[in-house]
């Protein structure tokens, strides 16, 4: 049963992972970019729904839109002030200056909201279902996030495969230059794929804190990495191997801390990336692009 | 098969340009004027000027490196130009980006293929189509009749252009994997589906068999004749050039040396000079 019971945790654990793994994939596929800013706007969204329930008063469901409009909204400011200028800059000044969002954003938490750390309320109060005569508990949030994670997948398959604005970011994604010629607005499809990332670590953000409650400004950095490693490991670009790869390492998080050593589950992760950069650097889905002589 | 196409009646216009007899009375699509552009003191391009009539087939010729495809960027803003202006239709593009100068009217092909490989076919039409269907994006997310009713229409169009060279059972195939014929062939459906008035082709035949290039010069007046529209090549099949262009233009070291009807050109001692080098005089 501990078996299940693990594998369980290990997938919504994972299904976050994938949820944050899907926002840097996309940047990085349509934008070229590694947004390290990524995993402490996870942790904006969380301190938003957290406020939004506990001091303003507004029920779980409706701090969750409030939470994901403000992270939207943040998430195309962040692109437009700090990454738009450096468009055409190296990849390099690109990273650092990801790396310097990142700081910014969790001092500016800091001053904002505290060092101290917060309680956070699963916004999830269904109650835990129990299978086995009490052996095997399911919370509730850990089906939530499955569920949250399938329909965020479907939905952002469908987005990109069917609609026009999808289409346009595939586009970008394969060539600006060829796209911009054929009329696509580039900045236009980058702003929207921030947005749609941003939005998606809001509710990466409430559902890692309504499993684990402990909210600070640094909550979100942990697994923003875990979630780049997992990008990484499914194939850095793709929709599919972001979920895949989110979802995987949770697992293993999980199925290391409790069988080998709980003090070790996070080397374990790291571990597994550099693992997987040595055999196959483009990932378990990443394709290799052969270089045209 | 060349030898039935009859020859155009070139009638001089205003400066020094000629333009096909029939576009005399409407506005020219492309009115280049003292065109320049310098790459760090070096100048690509000099004191360029063009005009191009309305159902013109252009030709833009010259030994490589002489500065085509530079004007092609020029035209479609990849490059800002350093000096002169550019009229598309009549409109200066002087503060006007790449999608912008799109919207007005010019698409092009690429010399080396630039295809979305991992799209379909039809996806990579519909790119073309991007801007000439609108829906909102929460008429697309949530499916409303509008996205379905748009992208109905999408697919039609898509298919209705590929049409034009048969390759509409190709629809699902990846770019990609289209053989190179194929894929110079949808560069050509994608860019007029942006729904051009002046298609920019960069060396359409490149690659292709004295058969395919033949069929390219065929398909080259269907479009021009089918949609009305104004194309300029640059190309180094002289067969091509010869056979459809109009009006050809022969740019060497950034600078058009001659200008002309194909007659004109094929006879014109500088341009001979500038592909064949001078001839020795003999002692």
């Amino acid at each position: 049963m501990s078996f299940l019971s693990n594998l369980i945790n290990g997938i919504s654990l994972g299904s976050i992972y994938a949820i944050i793994a899907l926002g840097y994939t996309m940047v990085y596929g349509i934008a070229k970019m590694l947004n390290f800013a990524h995993g402490d706007v996870i942790m904006v969204g969380a301190y938003i729904s957290f406020y939004a329930t506990q001091h303003w008063g507004l029920t779980p469901l409706l701090s969750v839109v409030v939470a994901m409009a403000v992270c939207t909204v943040l998430g195309i400011v962040i692109e437009k002030l700090a990454y738009k200028p450096l468009r055409s800059a190296t990849s390099l000044a690109v990273l650092i200056t990801a790396i310097g969002v990142s700081y910014l954003l969790q001092n500016l938490a800091l001053l904002i909201w505290g060092s101290n750390p917060k309680n956070f309320v699963s916004i999830v109060q269904l109650g835990k279902i129990s299978l086995f005569n009490g052996e095997l508990i399911i919370s509730d949030v850990a089906i939530v996030t499955v569920l949250c994670c399938i329909v965020i997948m479907v939905a952002l398959t469908w987005f990109t495969s069917k609609t026009k604005m999808g289409r346009a970011m595939r586009a970008v994604s394969e060539d600006k230059g060829a796209a911009q010629l054929m009329g696509v607005n580039v900045n236009q499809t980058i702003s929207v794929t921030f947005a749609i990332g941003s939005a998606l670590a809001a509710v990466a953000g409430i559902l890692l804190c309504s499993s684990s409650p402990v909210l600070m400004p640094t909550t979100g950095s942990m697994p923003g990495i875990k979630a780049f490693t997992a990008a990484v490991f499914g194939g850095i670009g793709s929709l599919p191997g972001a979920m895949l790869g989110g979802i995987l390492l949770g697992v293993i998080e999980i199925f290391g801390k409790s069988y080998i050593s709980t003090d070790l589950g996070d080397a374990i992760v790291f571990a597994i990336l550099i693992i997987i950069l040595l055999v196959k650097p483009t990932g378990l889905l990443g394709k290799k692009v052969n270089e045209k002589v | 098969m060349s030898e039935n196409r009859k020859r155009t009646n070139m009638v001089p216009f205003p400066s020094d340009a000629i333009i096909p007899e029939r576009d005399l009375g409407t506005r020219p699509v492309l009115d280049a004027r003292h065109l320049g552009v310098e790459f760090g003191g070096l100048k690509a391009v000099d004191d360029f000027n063009m005009i191009i009539g309305r159902t013109e087939i252009a030709g833009l010729i010259g030994p490589n490196g002489a500065g085509k495809t530079t004007i092609f960027n020029l035209i479609t803003k990849v490059y800002q130009p350093t000096t002169g202006t550019i009229l598309i239709d009549g409109k200066d593009t002087h503060n006007m980006n790449t999608i912008q100068v799109n919207r007005a009217g010019i698409a092009r092909t690429f010399q080396n293929i630039r295809l979305f490989d991992k799209m379909s076919v039809e996806d990579n039409v519909k790119i073309g189509l991007h801007n000439r269907m609108r829906y909102s994006a929460a008429s697309g997310v949530l499916r409303l009749p509008n996205y379905w009713k748009k992208e109905k229409l999408m697919h039609e169009k898509a298919l209705e252009l590929l049409s034009i060279f048969d390759m509409q059972d190709m629809a699902d195939v990846t770019a990609g994997s289209l053989p190179y014929g194929a894929q110079r062939r949808l560069e050509i459906v994608r860019a007029l589906a942006t729904d051009p008035k002046l298609l920019l082709l960069d060396e359409p035949a490149a690659g292709m068999n004295p058969h395919e290039t033949e069929e390219l010069m065929e398909n080259i007046i269907k479009i021009r004749d089918t949609f009305q529209i104004a194309i300029m090549l640059i190309e180094h099949d002289m067969n091509l050039v010869m056979g459809i262009c109009e009006g050809i233009a022969v740019l060497n070291y950034g600078s058009i040396i001659a200008k002309g009807t194909p007659e004109q050109i094929q006879s014109n001692p500088l341009v001979i000079e500038a592909y064949l080098g001078k001839q020795k005089e003999a002692k």
